[in-house]
């Protein structure tokens, strides 16, 4: 049953933060219609902040998109875990791979027998979903009945909402000098590129730094 | 069509592509510790280099303004571990009373 009930507070209190991608993408001039398919569709946090954030930015969509689906290989990784636990086929399939996220991950590799890895993975999957996407529509209606964006604080939510999620990243000397070395190089390109290109370019630290150690 | 659009359809296309082609590979791929290394590094640079390029620039300017208060904020929140809503909403109440001040 344990396993049941921490899906759900899980699913509640990360589908909450649905409030400010809902709130942001609608403050970076994305319509109701197009938030509200990036959480049904994109269904991935950090990507869909990507988008927002990298258009809002002023980059073009070839940037976001590259972005954003960098941002997304880890849930393929995540998948190649699950799907060996899940062994589900067909439609079923196509569903678990839309659910396979952080949290639905996360739950089911902290159970210890397969039978509540895989409700641990449904319930969270499912869970998430749901209150993701209701809470991203709440956020999109609320910002758009306010008027000026920046009069409400609301363009700094935006790397408010990045930062809250790269800090638990950065756990020793080599990951925040990685990230330092991410802030320099995209402040470097900012004057001399278009806007979006500095965010994608820091990938090839991460390709560097990781192929070598 | 808009760059909002086409940024829409292209990120869910991937999004789910990328899923769905982790269900369907063997389990020895996520084997190579190469890959596991670029992949926990990947994040991280993308992420970092998302709250410098939202916090501090617009367009291909260098601007700092009465975002950095809002991140400030979020900094001293997460120092004391306070949850996701608070550093968000602490961001936003930082970043408008700059915003009041400097206009």
């Amino acid at each position: 049953m344990s396993v049941k009930r921490d899906s759900f507070s899980l699913s509640f209190a990360v589908g909450a933060y649905g409030t400010a991608f809902g709130a942001a993408s609608a403050t970076a001039h994305f319509s109701i219609l197009q938030t509200c398919l990036l959480s049904l569709l994109t269904f991935s946090g950090a990507s869909q902040f990507a988008v927002i954030g990298v258009v809002g930015a002023g980059g073009s969509a070839l940037s976001a998109i590259a972005t954003a689906s960098l941002l997304g290989t880890r849930n393929a990784l995540y998948g190649i875990r699950m799907a060996p636990i899940l062994k589900v086929k067909g439609f079923k399939r196509i569903v678990a791979a839309q659910l396979t996220i952080d949290e639905s991950t996360a739950i089911a590799t902290a159970q210890d027998n397969e039978k509540d890895q895989i409700t641990g993975f449904w319930h969270t999957g499912f869970g998430v979903f749901i209150f993701w996407n209701i809470f991203t529509l709440l956020g999109a209606l609320g910002a758009q009945a306010i008027g000026n964006p920046s009069a409400w604080g609301l363009d700094a939510a935006v790397p408010a909402a990045f930062i809250a999620l790269v800090w638990p990243r950065l756990v020793d000397k080599k990951t925040r000098l990685i990230a330092v070395g991410a802030i320099a190089l995209s402040l470097v390109l900012v004057p001399f590129t278009p806007a979006g290109l500095p965010i994608i370019t820091t990938s090839l630290l991460a390709i560097v730094v990781g192929w070598r150690a | 069509m808009s760059t909002q659009w086409i940024a829409v359809i292209g990120t869910c296309a991937f999004a789910f592509i990328l899923k769905f082609v982790g269900h369907s590979l063997p389990e020895k791929w996520l084997a190579h510790p190469r890959i596991g290394r670029i992949n926990a590094l990947i994040p991280i640079v993308l992420l970092t280099a998302l709250v410098t390029i939202n916090s501090v620039t617009v367009k291909t300017k260098i601007v700092i303004d009465h975002r950095m208060a809002g991140l400030g904020v979020a900094i001293i929140a997460l120092y004391f571990k306070l949850p996701f809503p608070v550093i968000v909403l602490g961001a936003a109440v930082g970043s408008a009373i700059a915003y009041h001040f400097s206009h």
